[in-house]
């Protein structure tokens, strides 16, 4: 037999010795018995010396080649049997995966908090700001200055709680709107330009049901300058729906009635539980009142220190309440105020 | 206001479907709240027109074998002949007479009818169907109101008018749809069928029609025979009376009551119902005196003497004062002007001669008497929203007139018409520049006195661009250009006005810092795992008590005069106590709580009628520290530790450093688990608040479970002045090198005591420093602890070299010893 007969034999027998191999200490040994120093090529290579001259490189060149082709399918066999080792290791370290995760605890912000975020956040982008207001007032600055006198029969709109004072002293309230935020606002701005949004508590003499509470929060916004009119409050709250409640959302205007206000206007938003149809939410009405609003009576004008004849303006209020109650379908507000966690790990 | 559309077309034509009016009506800021129909194909209960008819009962005999029921024999049809088994007990009277000599109208239902049922208590609709009734044949039903859904009388059958037309469907006879509106404060106007028609006739181009009733009169003439005084001018503008005789007190005619019932009033006589209807029609609240209960025939409007009584038509008796504002005659009191009417001239079953009063009073006076009495009426809701004092001489025409009519009166000729003080007559120059300026449309004065004449402003076209507006008598709510503006908007349609994008100048931009902060204080803290909740602003002194005793202290405290209930009476000094209360509820359901409020508290100053309103930020956390799962089946109970966390994590977030913890002696907390947060201020130290476990006293005060309550309430306003923002601090390319310390001290040596010595000595190459060990043991000896702490050192400039590190060491053990007095750990 020759030498390269032989070698034929030995990657003949590498090769399927090789396929046989499925541990990774079996194909360390393989590789030592062909390939190695000591290996059965290495050993035959030793017997080249003997061929004549001119048989050399030829027969070298093939023993290059076997060698390589051995190398590479013991890579190959070596990656096969990694793989498979793997395979079995992640099958035992494998979990079900519909078990439930280790939830952090993370706690959620109060709903009212979130949708009043929504409200200040979408005022702020056509630049209202924030600004804040006392919870107790003044009758004078929750009424008389808001253009509602006492014995005007507008009161009955707000029932009222009022605080105990010393005989004889000015009356004090818990305000029943953000509305005295206007006063306040306007004085410390005119005669420049202003606009801000007031959220806040606000409180009404109620008995508390599943639709109304003794306290709520309020936004209220004011724009004051020299050029405001009634269709800027329009383009201005028909932008705010359209950013709460989509574009294309259709809005209604109905004349209303507010003593700060005139002309005034209620809001409606097409009811976006039945498209309009009518339902339950609604009152079979289609539409749901989002918001009270209208242009700043001329009187309330001046008690905040602005010219009536030389500046308008306009003022909006809404109930984060309410937005809340009907984006998320809440159908009792006294959970709002209850600090129940099966009501406030509800939200996000 | 309800308005029943038969009615109203006394007035108006309606020419729009119904639905198209109510959305007209709706948009103009009449807001239609309900419509209800009344027998029509949309009602609850359709009357169909063939079966359910106005009948005559010509006959009524006994049921040959039943006591309590009887036979009618009905002509529902010229000549037709219907027997009809009834048992209605208004019919009982006609048994036996034979052929009635006055056959009785009724309402006749034949089989296949659908009506309520009359014997049970809710609305249950049966159809009529034949069948014997105790031997005779049944398939047809004299009607009651109930069953016909007109109210739920269901005593006896209904009986109609004698001149009911026989044969007419009572779909066609009365038949109607109610539309209910909510009127607005400054609508007055339109709580009259007068006034809504001509607000209709307005929006739908329609003409309006004003009754003009005439009135046959004789006798003496009014002014001859009564005398009024006006001796408070400035509160009764116009007072006008007229007289009556001979009235007959009977029920009204069932037209009238109809109407009434309609409209959402109950019939009681012809007298009182003809007031009633005219205050309906025309808007115009009056008043019927019994003529010959008033003394002298003098009328006298004056102020009520000190201690003067009056007893009203309701039975109560009201003490009086010079503020309140009264009829009178002579002698005494008749009644409280424009609110209620006394009993001493009240029309009775023997009255004969009335004196009908129509007059107008200063708003504010009625609203104040009729709140100060809690006598809210039809009438005293108009009064003090406005009443039209040009519409007195017609009401009292049509008072008159349906006195003679349906209670046989005999009018007086003449009205007394006293005008006590001159009704001023406003006139408004409109121009289009101020339109445009606050409605932002140009409109032409052609234009705007297009819009403004249908309801009834008198409008004079001076220039192409300006107007002079008269505003009628029953516009009380319009004395500004601006009022006309929303008048002129409202016509337009406020959903044709453009809308636009504010174009005026932007105001000056700023940013509100503190509530931002705010709003970052609410997110790290429900990022900590607290959620947040809202309680409410009012309390109780026993809720503030069951934190603290010693806080019940009443005249610390906001103090509501009308509280709802005794639970919310008081303005609450803190969030705790409200929010331990939710707290505690949250314990009893889920056997944890994780709660945070932000909000304001309500402090009494001794130099302001307001209070301060200073925010806080309370927590409250109790029960398992994670929710229990698979992974973690009894997680550990907060205590201490846990809201001590929250706090430093706050403080960190807020990078506050100008700032300590200590221990606190706080009595709502349990001793030896309470600690402070103090603040360095330029004026000193200031505690900001206490935080620890609440006392075992005021948990059980709370009803909570026996577990640690873990509470904290802060000054979130002075805390949040603390804040500031993250500084860089460089980053170190070295090497860092570990020490670990082990430090035996009394127990009574704080741990932050010794961390500052460490700090002390240990300078500027130290990273940081970290607790990992607190041990407490026998070997240690009685009152001794370690405390392990992992020091790392790093410098900014170069590797620290071994040496180096093992002198510091050296030289932090030598200095905590001696200031401290710790020993190291052997």
């Amino acid at each position: 037999m020759t030498i390269i007969d032989q070698l034929a034999d030995i990657e003949q027998a590498a090769l399927t010795a090789l396929m046989k191999i499925d541990t990774s200490e079996a194909i360390g040994e393989w590789k030592s018995n062909y390939l190695g120093k000591q290996g059965a090529i290495a050993k035959l290579s030793r017997e080249l010396g003997t061929l004549p001259g001119d048989q050399r490189p030829a027969a070298g060149q093939r023993f290059n080649a076997v060698r390589a082709a051995l190398d590479e399918a013991f890579a190959s066999r070596e990656a096969t049997i990694s793989s498979a080792a793997q395979h079995q290791a992640f099958g035992q370290d494998a979990v079900d995966v519909t078990l439930p995760g280790r939830l952090p605890v993370v706690g959620r912000l109060h709903p009212s908090t979130r949708v009043l975020r929504m409200i200040t956040d979408i005022f702020a982008d056509m630049g209202f700001q924030v600004w804040e207001s006392p919870e107790v007032e003044t009758d004078t600055l929750n009424f008389g200055l808001l253009n509602i006198p006492e014995d005007h029969p507008a009161r009955d709109m707000w029932d009222t709680f009022y605080v105990e004072t010393a005989p004889g002293a000015e009356k004090v309230l818990l305000r029943t709107h953000t509305s005295p935020g206007q006063i306040h606002a306007m004085r410390a701005h005119a005669p420049h330009p202003v606009r801000v949004i007031l959220p806040g508590k606000c409180y009404r003499y109620e008995q508390v049901t599943t639709r109304h509470e003794m306290m709520f929060h309020q936004v209220e916004g004011i724009a004051v300058g020299q050029h405001i009119t009634f269709s800027d409050l329009k383009g201005t709250l028909i932008g705010f729906a359209e950013r709460l409640y989509g574009v294309g959302t259709k809005t209604r205007f109905r004349p209303s009635y507010f003593p700060f206000t005139e002309p005034s206007v209620e809001l409606d938003v097409e009811c976006f539980l039945c498209k309009g149809k009518g339902c339950r939410i609604c009152k079979q009405s289609g539409w749901l009142e989002v918001s009270g609003a209208g242009m700043i009576h001329p009187i309330v004008l001046r008690n905040g220190g602005y010219d009536p004849d030389v500046f308008s303006g306009f003022a909006f209020g809404m109930g984060p309440e309410r937005i809340t109650m009907l984006r998320h379908g809440i159908d009792d507000i006294r959970w709002f105020f209850s600090g129940d966690e099966r009501f406030l790990q509800q939200f996000v | 206001m309800r308005i029943p559309l038969s009615w109203l077309r006394e007035y108006v034509d309606v020419t729009i479907p119904i639905d198209e009016l109510a959305e007209r009506l709706t948009r103009s800021g009449l807001e239609v709240e309900t419509i209800e129909h009344i027998g029509g194909a949309q009602a609850e209960l359709p009357w169909d027109p063939t079966l359910v008819l106005v009948c005559n009962i010509l006959e009524v005999s006994q049921h040959p074998n039943a006591d309590r029921l009887v036979l009618a024999t009905v002509e529902y049809t010229l000549g037709s002949n219907h027997t009809v088994v009834t048992g209605a007990p208004n019919l009982y009277q006609y048994k036996g007479l034979g052929r009635l000599t006055h056959p009785l109208k009724s309402v006749f239902a034949r089989e296949g009818a659908v009506l309520y049922d009359g014997h049970v208590a809710e609305k249950v609709k049966v159809t009529l169907k034949g069948k014997p009734v105790r031997g005779v044949m049944s398939d047809a039903m004299l009607c009651s109101e109930k069953e016909l859904g007109l109210s739920e009388e269901h005593e006896g059958i209904l009986i109609l008018p004698d001149d009911a037309p026989v044969g007419m469907s009572l779909l066609e006879y009365i038949g109607d749809t109610v539309v209910d509106i909510d009127v607005l404060p400054n609508m007055a106007r339109t709580l009259s069928l007068v006034g809504m028609a001509r607000e209709i006739a307005a929006l739908t181009g329609q003409s309006f029609r004003l009754p003009n009733p005439t009135v046959a009169s004789s006798g003496a003439n009014a002014n001859d025979t009564i005398k009024v005084s006006i001796a408070a001018p400035e509160l009764c503008p116009r007072f006008t009376a007229s007289v009556v005789r001979n009235v007959t007190i009977k029920p009204s005619p069932f037209w009238m009551q109809r109407r009434l019932i309609m409209a959402g009033m109950r019939p009681i006589n012809n007298i009182v119902d003809i007031s009633n209807y005219v205050m309906l029609e025309l808007g115009t609240p009056n008043h019927t005196f019994d003529a010959d209960c008033v003394a002298e025939a003098h009328i006298v409007v004056r102020n009520a003497n000190v201690d003067e009584q009056i007893k009203t038509l309701d039975g109560r008796t009201h003490m009086l004062n010079p503020s309140h504002l009264l009829v009178c005659d002579t002698t005494q009191p008749l009644s409280v002007a424009g609110v209620m009417g006394g009993e001493s001239s009240e029309v009775s079953d023997r009255t004969k001669n009335v004196l009908v009063e129509a007059a107008v009073w200063e708003p504010t006076i009625i609203r104040r008497m009729s709140t100060a009495f809690k006598l809210r009426s039809e009438a005293s809701k108009r009064f003090e929203r406005g009443v039209d004092p040009e519409m007195l001489e017609l009401a009292q025409r049509r008072l008159c007139q349906l006195l003679h009519d349906y209670a046989d009166g005999v009018v007086a000729p003449g009205l007394v018409d006293v005008r006590s003080a001159p009704i001023r007559q406003i006139s408004i120059t409109l121009t289009s520049a101020e339109v445009k300026r606050i409605l932002g449309l140009d409109f032409t004065a052609t234009k705007l006195c297009d819009l403004l004449t249908p309801l009834g402003f008198g409008c004079t076209v001076n220039t192409s661009d300006s107007l002079a507006v008269i505003v009628p008598s029953y516009r009380r709510d319009v004395s500004h250009t601006a009022d006309l503006c929303e008048e002129v908007a409202r016509m337009f349609g406020y959903d044709n006005l453009p809308s636009t994008i504010m174009a005026d100048e932007l105001p000056a931009q700023r940013t509100n810092l503190a509530l931002e902060h705010e709003h970052f204080v609410r997110d790290v803290l429900s990022g900590a795992g607290l959620n947040e909740a809202i309680t409410y602003s009012l309390t109780s002194l026993a809720s503030a008590a069951n934190l603290d005793p010693a806080e019940a202290e009443a005249t610390n405290y906001l103090r509501l005069a009308n509280p709802l209930s005794s639970e919310r009476e008081y303005m609450r000094r803190a969030i705790l106590p409200t929010l331990l209360e939710s707290a505690a509820g949250n314990l009893r359901e889920r056997g944890s709580t994780r709660l945070f409020e932000i909000g304001r508290v309500y402090h009494r100053r001794a130099d302001a009628i307001l209070p301060a309103e200073p925010l806080r930020v309370a927590i409250v956390m109790a029960g398992q520290r994670t929710n229990a799962s698979w992974h973690d089946a009894s997680p550990e109970a907060i205590d201490f530790f846990d809201i001590k966390g929250v706090v430093e994590l706050l403080c960190e977030r807020l990078q506050i450093s100008t700032i300590r913890i200590a221990p606190s002696d706080a009595d709502s907390l349990q001793p030896g688990r309470a600690a402070q947060l103090i603040a360095r201020t330029a004026i000193g130290e200031v505690v900001i608040g206490h935080f620890g476990e609440l006392h075992p006293l005021a948990r059980e005060r709370f009803a909570m479970p026996a577990v640690r309550v873990a509470v904290a309430e802060f000054a979130l306003d002075t805390l949040l002045e603390l804040a500031n923002v993250p500084r860089y601090t460089s980053i170190s390319r070295y090497p860092a090198s570990s020490q670990d310390l082990a430090l035996v001290a009394p127990v009574m040596v704080s741990a932050e005591t010794i961390a500052a010595s460490i700090r002390k000595y240990a300078g500027a190459a130290l990273n940081s420093i970290e607790l990992f060990d607190v041990y407490t043991g026998a070997n240690l000896g009685a009152g001794m602890r370690s405390l392990a702490y992992r020091l790392t050192f790093r410098s900014n400039e170069r590797t620290l070299g071994d040496d180096e590190i093992t002198k510091l060491r050296a030289k932090i053990i030598r200095g905590v010893e001696h200031e401290t007095g710790a020993k190291l750990r052997s």
